[in-house]
């Protein structure tokens, strides 16, 4: 028997997709991020399962994410572990004939996990440092923000959907760099793993801010139906170096936005839950939705 | 134009030396290690940096340019020697180009500098504070030697001054900081990790240096040539055998079991990676390296 090979455990369809990701691999198929295309293909061949069987991801408005150049995914924490992080990675990879593959800002503590750190970095999930945020964005690379950070991973159940505060520090690099926001919600995510008690001894032991605990106590979420909005892209004017109040403002703007996505989310995940799932409805650009609005048809990813 | 080698008996000095020579250039050496068979047009002065007759080679023979290349890296010397040659060698050598009228001086320096941190930055520009001082508290004297040079910028504009922070040098000469990681059969890793390597060829690392002389650099400089690759690539390029071991194993196996000796301080730099932005380098100098990573690794298995 040969030496086991990672490739082995890619999917045709990723293999295809990897193929056409605009990304500069050299003859290691190493890019200078250090992404490798062959832990790539392990890793989005086991978001493919989640993401079209498991979870059964609808995505909204994929379109609105550009599909060159760079650009900042802001959208809400949903469930007590980032599952929705590797959704959102897979509706990009999945979603559209073009895929992206977008960079996840993780939080520090996972940098000194074995394995975890290890991969993390194999599949371009780097530290969320305003240097990277930067350097990424200036490389015409997709980014992936979670402004509520890991108070937002951390919300019990009783809270689920309730944005809590967006810190700011995206905003001052996107107006930097000149990228577009496109805020998204993510649907589905707090009652595949409601977390109703944070073990803070467990958290504390293996360095994590919080350990969720669900009902059932095993932290692995459930196999329910979860849904990704993506709006259309933000712009903002100035340079990044305006007062704290000009920013404020603007992250207000962005976090109103995505709790609209998430308001009109919820209520389509309510009808799914039901059974009375209709295609999404056309866009009804009302006054108040005029910026927020997910878009037409869903792109995937039930039979 | 009359240039002068600190410890130009190193593999590395001595293929700057030969390259200067080779196009015209008087060259002259100062070392403790005599260079027998020195070709002609290269006088070697057989002394220690921080004695007097170094400070003769200065009076006498007033070179233009000193390309300071006296440090020590190996951790075969004591603290004591490295603490002697690095930082009072490198302070002498520059108070000397100031009193004797050197119109540039260049530090060859190391990347190692900024230290290796989980949550560091992945591309670490000049601004950069060297972390090493706490990662690597054994890189302690090359931290300071390359700050106390770095200060000739403020305390004696007149003498142009270039501090070059290099990634590691590689290639058929076997001689260099990352060379020794690599001498055996067998090279360490820590279980669940495989930071990125940034290193250059031996020759382009060379053909680095003689460009911040022929560009009179005034400045910090991180000098690099192909992207970085992760550990366990660089130790199979180079014909070696990874062996990953569990980090609180690893300070039992330095220096046993055919595997190298290290500090204990050295465990973060083979956890992390340290990887530079060479921009700046590459804009003041048109710098291109000429061997990939790929080139790099087969010269040094193969010679």
């Amino acid at each position: 028997m040969g030496p086991f090979r990672l490739e082995t455990i890619t999917s045709r369809d990723v293999r295809d997709r990897l193929e056409r990701l605009e990304l500069p691999f050299n003859q290691y198929g190493m890019d200078p991020f250090g992404i490798s295309k062959k832990h790539l293909g392990v890793f989005y061949s086991m978001l493919e399962v989640f993401y079209k069987t498991y979870f059964r991801v609808k995505c909204f408005g994929i379109d609105n994410v550009p599909e060159r150049g760079g650009a900042m995914l802001v959208g809400n924490h949903s469930g007590g572990l980032p599952v929705d992080g590797g959704m959102v990675l897979a509706s990009l990879f999945f979603a559209r004939e073009l895929p992206r593959h977008a960079t996840g800002m993780v939080e520090k503590f996972a940098g000194n996990w074995p394995f975890v750190s290890e991969w993390f970095s194999r599949v371009g999930q780097l530290p969320g440092l305003p240097e990277h945020a930067l350097r990424l964005l200036q490389d015409g690379r997709l980014l992936m923000v979670f402004p509520e950070g890991a108070r937002g991973t951390g919300k019990l159940f009783k809270d689920r959907y309730r944005l809590v505060q967006f810190g700011t520090g995206f905003m001052r690099i996107a107006l930097q760099t000149g990228a577009p926001i496109v805020p998204f919600a993510f649907i589905g995510g707090e009652e595949a793993l409601p977390t109703v008690y944070h073990a803070k001894t467990l958290a504390k032991l293996v360095g994590a801010p919080y350990w969720p605990v669900p009902p059932y106590l095993v932290p692995f979420p459930l196999p329910l139906g979860c849904e990704i909005h993506y709006g259309k892209p933000m712009h903002f004017p100035g340079t990044g170096r305006e007062p704290d109040e000009v920013i404020e403002g603007y992250v207000e703007q962005v976090k109103s936005v995505v709790e609209l996505l998430v308001l009109r989310g919820c209520a389509l995940h309510r009808q799914r839950a039901d059974g009375t799932f209709a295609q999404e409805p056309k866009d009804s650009p009302s006054d108040d939705l005029a910026d927020a609005p997910s878009t037409s048809e869903p792109t995937d990813s039930e039979p | 134009m009359k240039i002068l080698i600190t410890g130009i008996n190193g593999a590395h000095a001595r293929m700057v030396a030969l390259r200067l020579r080779a196009r015209g250039d008087e060259i002259l050496g100062i070392d403790r290690r005599p260079w027998p068979d020195a070709p002609e047009g290269v006088h070697v002065f057989q002394t220690d940096v921080r004695k007097r007759p170094a400070a003769d080679v200065f009076r006498q023979h007033r070179p233009d340019v000193v390309i300071h290349m006296a440090t020590i890296t190996h951790f075969t010397a004591s603290a004591e020697e490295r603490l002697r040659i690095n930082l009072h060698g490198t302070r002498l050598v520059f108070e000397y180009c100031h009193e004797f009228g050197v119109k540039q001086a260049v530090f060859v320096g190391r990347h190692t500098i900024y230290g290796a941190a989980p949550d560091a930055p992945l591309y670490r520009t000049e601004e950069e504070p060297p972390l090493a001082v706490s990662t690597f508290p054994e890189l302690a004297d090359l931290v300071a030697a390359d700050l106390f040079a770095a200060a000739a910028l403020w305390r004696w504009p007149g003498l142009k001054t270039a501090v070059l922070r290099m990634v590691y040098m590689l290639g058929p000469t076997h001689r260099g900081t990352l060379a020794s990681f690599l001498a055996g059969p067998r090279v360490p890793t820590i279980l669940g990790f495989d930071p990125l390597y940034h290193f250059m060829h031996d020759e382009d690392g060379v053909e680095a240096i003689v460009r911040a002389v022929d560009h009179q650099l005034n400045g910090i400089y991180n000098v690099a040539g192909p992207p970085p690759v992760p550990l366990s690539t660089l130790a199979r390029g180079t014909g070696r055998q990874p062996i990953p071991i569990p980090e609180p194993l690893f300070k039992y196996s330095a220096g046993r079991f055919g595997l190298p000796y290290l500090p204990p301080g050295a465990v973060a730099h083979i956890k992390h990676p340290i990887v530079v932005d060479a921009t700046a380098f590459r804009r003041a100098t048109n710098f291109e390296h000429k061997h990939d990573a790929h080139a790099v690794m087969v010269s040094f298995r193969e010679s």
